[in-house]
């Protein structure tokens, strides 16, 4: 048999049921696993080994007792940074929160405790996850477990790491502009960003509120749809969750691709799209039409204003959003000020690091007055635009086919121009815009280096992209591959 | 149009930042190369687009305004920097006693 800390999710659930293993065993593998290799990926900002064994133990003794459980209860889940999770220290990957410990949880840390899943770990993240290869986070860089001196993507770069690396079979991201599915693209393995408004973002903390989303990354698509049927839903405490049923979105795996039509975005293999790259897309997407879809080239013509709209809304969101960090009610409180401005003013500039300063003024800027509307109300206008691409796409095509990422894992410290690591997004970001769902699932690799298959659907429908990926998966072996570390 | 160190510094002062004068050079050189990338949008026909500032059509939504559990102030407070009497403690605001 593989090693506990090797088996995927739905493996564990297996033996788990089965009581051939229990969830104290399992965990205490992982937490193994965790010592073993977690010196040199650095994906995690807090491990939680002992709460980690005690809910494992009480979830042993549940099942021993016949209470009813979860189908993945006893499995360990990691958790990006940002999620609030009552009495555990939760930073956002910032200084600024670097003693911050919530006093409640997150509506999906709720649900995950609720259906029994282990709460293993806080994973690293670019600072507010604001980035794309955690370099910007306040703490450490997390290296790609395919190639330690290369970056795991981000902001979700921990989780992604975490996962690839065999140090958890599952954890959670959020997805802003692609911080879910870029770093599971550079990392080898399944991320999704759900519909907006599918999953509850209260508890999350904020960086973009009308784009930010939380999402599953697994090692496989049937997990993703797993995980996803445990957060989804609508929450009271986030009146933009939305209150539409929620299907089993693991029941369309298996089905076939008969009748599915797919388009080819042209402008999503341009944008700096490396040849390898786009043309192991395209190999996919070839796949993909051999199972019985027609696959056909269509074109997003507004594709190319979606970089300079998400970089003005964004960072305007966010510099209204991180106001709330003042060194008041809770982090950092700066010990040199003088005055109540002077408290806001030297907290926030100790607090935050550069990207996050650079995102604030950004912002700041598009909102003041005299620019509202050369910038902000522009960006918005384009968002329209973006999003009747999508809808004109979708009267023609069930699910959209683009590259995740331009490039494979790039090299620490190799795009230290900030503009130039903001490209890493240029294929996912337009999807937050349009509050679209997507997956990102391996489609091979260049050079030792994973590629990501990104499937765009429409709002509310991940079970057509779960159908697609799963079958496509079903044909390939990518997803067994593994690193070594 | 470039923005001078002034006009960044009174940015810096809007967002709340005491920003360093070698920051606040960084975020000029900053501003000023991103600038000219948002100019695409400004040739851009928009008339008769609406806006969008969410994705989904959410507009108000209400509950009934009843009481609901809620933390306690020792829960509120534990995370404060500086409290005292069930308070957070901020610097004064007003001049003189």
């Amino acid at each position: 048999m593989a090693e506990l800390h090797d088996l995927c999710a739905f493996e564990c659930s297996e033996l788990l049921i089965s009581k051939e293993i229990s969830a104290r065993e399992l965990t205490a593998a992982l937490l193994d696993r965790i010592e073993a290799v977690e010196p040199k990926v650095r994906a995690f900002l807090t491990v939680t080994a002992e709460k980690a064994l005690a809910q494992a133990d009480a979830v042993d003794e549940k099942r021993m007792a016949g209470v009813p459980l979860g189908p993945l209860a006893g499995v360990p889940v990691a958790l990006k940074d940002n999620l609030c999770t009552q009495g555990i220290k939760t930073t956002a990957g910032s200084k600024i929160l670097y003693n911050f410990i919530p006093p409640y949880d997150a509506t999906v840390v709720r649900k995950l405790h609720a259906a029994g899943f282990i709460l293993i770990g806080k994973t690293n993240l670019d600072e507010f996850a604001m980035g794309s290869s955690t370099e910007n986070s306040g703490f450490h860089t997390t290296r790609n477990p395919w190639d330690l001196g290369r970056v795991p993507g981000g902001s979700s770069g921990g989780s992604a790491a975490a996962v690839a690396a065999r140090m958890a079979p599952l954890a959670l991201g959020s997805d802003t502009g692609g911080s879910v599915r870029q770093p599971a693209a550079l990392c080898g393995i399944v991320g999704m960003k759900p519909t907006y408004g599918r999953v509850s973002r209260y508890g999350l903390i904020a960086y973009a509120s009308s784009l930010d989303q939380i999402g599953p990354l697994t090692r496989n698509v049937r997990e993703c749809a797993l995980l996803l049927n445990a957060i989804a839903g609508h929450d009271p405490h986030d009146s933009t969750s939305t209150a539409v049923p929620r299907p089993d979105f693991a029941m369309t795996c298996g089905r076939g691709l008969n009748g599915l039509r797919v388009g080819v975005p042209k402008e999503y293999f341009g944008h700096g799209v490396t040849a390898p790259v786009a043309a192991t897309v395209r190999a996919a997407i070839d796949r993909i039409a051999e199972l019985g879809a027609t696959a056909e080239e269509c074109s997003l013509p507004y594709t190319e204003y979606g970089l300079a709209a998400y970089y003005i809304l964004a960072p305007a969101e966010a510099s209204s959003n991180l106001a709330r960090f003042d060194g008041v009610r809770f982090g950092l409180r700066s010990k040199t000020f003088s005055g109540h401005i002077g408290l806001t003013e030297r907290t926030r500039d100790e607090g935050f690091g550069a990207e996050v300063k650079q995102r604030i003024m950004v912002g700041t800027y598009a909102l003041s007055a005299g620019y509202y509307d050369a910038f902000y109300r522009r960006a918005q206008q384009v968002r329209t635009l973006i999003r009747r691409d999508f809808d004109r796409a979708f009267e023609t095509f069930d699910v959209l086919v683009t590259p995740t990422a331009p490039s494979t894992a790039f090299r620490i410290g190799e795009k230290a121009d900030p503009l130039a690591m903001k490209l890493a997004d240029v294929c996912t970001l337009p999807v937050n815009m349009a509050g679209l769902p997507a997956i990102s699932l391996p489609c091979g690799f260049v050079e030792g280096l994973s590629v990501g298959l990104q499937l765009i659907g429409r709002a509310f429908d991940e079970e057509t992209l779960i159908r697609v990926a799963h079958a496509y998966e079903a044909t390939t072996s990518w997803h067994h591959e593994r690193p070594k570390l | 149009m470039l923005l001078s160190p002034q006009e960044v510094r009174n940015v810096a002062l809007l967002a709340r930042l005491d920003l360093t004068d070698d920051e606040i050079e960084a975020q000029a050189k900053h501003l000023n190369d991103l600038l000219p990338h948002f100019e695409a949008l400004q040739a851009l026909d928009l008339t008769g687009v609406e806006p969008t500032s969410h994705s989904m059509p959410v507009y108000n939504v209400f509950r009934e305004d009843v009481a609901r559990p809620s933390l306690t102030r020792e829960e509120v407070l534990a995370n404060a920097p500086l409290a005292r009497g069930g308070c957070f403690v901020v610097p004064r605001i007003m001049e003189g006693n």
